[in-house]
């Protein structure tokens, strides 16, 4: 078990210092625009332009540059400053993550109380007419694309512009902290958007799981040895579908985490996905890598964590190998 | 985004004949095209993908029956004794933008953009993955070892944000690798090609493991075929079916990928039609000028779901066992 996590971690860390090359190439190399103009601004004199140019380090070899990017980061956690504002990028990181963690942490909840009752209830009765409404209904939610959803949510329920007005809309975000009924109010719009394509997901895969494992042999030993059939179905049915539901759980926690950028865009809300938007928008590069490194760092860890449960959940895996 | 990946993943299954059915004889496409024919709701989603394809190639026809005007024409009666844009009615059928621009007319070029980069995109990420996939499960060793450890350095970057990050540094000037990808279309086949020739790869990989240790190839190997020959006459025609499968499986992922794209500016740039840079233009104002926000919107629901129906049904179609 150590030597597996030891392992695995080394080849994370190599996983990172990779992305890291990728996005520095990515943001540093591929463009033809140059940083030092943007970084100047509008209007600035030839001689401006070279000076900020020689401040970036951008007259420098690229490998040397590179070079004092990954120390930077790596002694110091020092990400560089962001061109529109000229805050530290890892300061404005730590601003946004509260957000994001709200939302994804409360989403996720939303989708699995969701998206599992549905899966069983689908996969315990296919093609009845709770199957194929549920089944239906998921492919709707699946092709929705979440932004042009949050927008008819708010259209339709939020407190300022909705035509039935519910609850809190775009913007109205504050933090558990300052006010925790307005946090959650505020939020329940974003969760729910925000968990109609999780919950279609996990809902399709447990069904196709669940189907798949009722139809094992030692569901029909646990049937001819008399146990009850909602026994039979929790026991060793759902307990065994699950498998797959872990992986897609961990790797989408991974992902959230570094910024749900569609719906942290459309409701308003100060995470890490709208610093990444509102980034894009200026063409910010240093925030822009610093989300993207981050982003990379919650999935390499993920994988880890995600193959260790998947260890403990099922003995047959061993991890030595 | 990432929606279905994992769902992509799983090894699809062969073509076992189901039981008491006479099929010695049939080819595995023939089989794959008599199951789809029962599937109704993957029929009907066929028929309206072609109907969209239709619409998409004679657009500026479609828009003339309706009598709407070019997609880029800006109408001066677009606007109310208020200044506001019209909405659907007897001048418009689907209202007007806020730059008096024909809602109906750019719907139906919007098409053209998402059906381009969904389907053309997509081709381009199926060449490569086809490919890398056979050439690291033909000749495994270490050329199988180095691009399945790439593969797997792609795989754990966040893909929306890859997609931004390639995305927004193509947005910049002149494009990108010196001017060779420019801003706007070129720029989102390149983001889709590179995100999407993995999956493939992986699928691609796993069949050809498979398929090379069979008695057919040995056979041929034993007759003194070519490695060529092996793999363009005897592996490549069992890999269509599962390709065709994950091909269309993608399809609807990418004309959603190019519509969130432009959605946060960083995709097709203006004034091409886009349903996603439509959504974004409405955002601003969608609380009195609901229109061009709904129809977009619903366009791109309706294409994507019908990608995703089919889809199902030929990955039904393939592999019988699944999804009863």
């Amino acid at each position: 078990m150590a030597r597996f996590l030891v392992r695995r971690c080394l080849w994370g860390v190599v996983l990172l210092v990779l992305v890291s090359a990728a996005t520095f190439a990515i943001f540093y190399l591929l463009p033809s625009a140059d940083p030092a103009v943007l970084r100047a601004g509008r209007g600035a004199t030839p001689q401006t332009i070279a000076a900020v140019r020689h401040d970036l380090g951008l007259d420098r070899p690229v490998t040397a540059q590179y070079w004092h990017f990954l120390t930077q980061l790596v002694l110091h956690f020092d990400l560089g400053y962001s061109y529109t504002s000229g805050a530290p990028v890892s300061s404005l990181i730590a601003d946004g993550l509260p957000a994001t963690i709200s939302l994804a942490a409360g989403a996720i909840v939303v989708w699995l109380l969701v998206g599992i009752p549905l899966g069983i209830l689908s996969a315990l009765r296919p093609r009845s007419w709770f199957d194929r409404l549920a089944m239906g209904g998921a492919l709707v939610a699946l092709s929705a694309p979440v932004y042009w959803l949050g927008l008819v949510v708010l259209y339709l329920f939020a407190d300022d512009i909705g035509r039935w007005p519910l609850l809190p809309g775009a913007g109205s975000y504050v933090g558990l902290t300052r006010d925790p009924w307005h946090w959650l109010t505020a939020l329940v719009l974003p969760w729910l958007v925000l968990a109609s394509t999780f919950a279609a997901i996990y809902a399709r895969v447990l069904r196709t799981s669940l189907i798949e494992t009722m139809q094992e042999d030692y569901v029909r030993t646990a049937r001819a040895k008399g146990i009850s059939e909602r026994r039979v179905v929790l026991r060793h049915g759902v307990r065994n579908a699950l498998g797959p539901l872990v992986t897609l759980l961990g790797l989408d926690v991974g992902v959230l985490l570094g910024g749900a950028v569609l719906t942290e865009a459309v409701f308003g809300i100060p995470g890490i996905g709208r610093l990444n938007y509102t980034a894009i928008t200026t063409s910010d590069l240093p925030v822009i890598q610093g989300t993207v490194l981050l982003a990379a760092l919650f999935i390499v860890v993920a994988n880890i964590v995600v193959d260790v449960a998947y260890a403990l959940l099922d003995p047959r895996v061993r991890l030595d190998g | 985004m990432s929606i279905g990946a994992s769902e992509l993943l799983r090894e699809p299954g062969g073509f076992d004949a189901p039981p008491g059915s006479l099929v010695a004889g049939r080819s595995p496409l023939v089989l794959f095209w008599a199951r789809l024919r029962r599937d109704r709701a993957a029929l009907v989603a066929l028929i309206a993908i072609v109907v969209l394809v239709l619409v998409a190639i004679c657009a500026p026809l479609v828009v003339a029956l309706f009598g709407a005007p070019g997609p880029n024409a800006v109408d001066a009666n677009a606007m109310d004794a208020f200044g506001a844009p019209k909405g659907p009615g007897a001048g418009a059928l689907f209202g007007y933008d806020s730059l008096g621009r024909d809602v109906f007319s750019r719907t139906v070029y919007g098409a053209r953009v998402s059906l381009l980069v969904g389907v053309g995109g997509t081709a381009i990420a199926v060449v490569l993955g086809v490919v890398v996939g056979l050439l690291a499960g033909f000749y495994r060793g270490w050329v199988d070892t180095l691009l399945s450890r790439f593969v797997d350095v792609l795989l754990s970057f966040p893909i929306l944000l890859l997609a931004l990050g390639i995305a927004s540094a193509c947005s910049l000037g002149k494009g990108c690798v010196g001017g060779a990808i420019k801003p706007g279309l070129g720029t989102v086949l390149l983001v889709v090609a590179i995100i999407n020739w993995t999956y493939i790869a992986r699928i691609v990989r796993g069949q050809v493991l498979s398929l090379r240790e069979r008695d057919f190839v040995a056979a041929a190997r034993v007759s003194g075929a070519s490695d060529a020959t092996i793999v363009f006459r005897e592996i490549l025609p069992n890999l269509i079916a599962p390709v065709i499968v994950y091909a269309t499986l993608l399809v609807p992922q990418n004309i959603l990928l190019e519509a969130a794209l432009s959605f946060l500016g960083v995709g097709i740039t203006p004034p091409t039609a886009s349903w996603g840079a439509m959504i974004a233009d409405a955002a601003q104002n969608f609380d009195t000028q609901w229109w061009y926000m709904v129809f977009p919107g619903a366009a791109l629901l309706l294409t994507v779901l019908s990608f995703n129906l089919l889809g199902d049904g030929l990955r039904d179609a393939l592999d019988p066992r699944r999804g009863r």
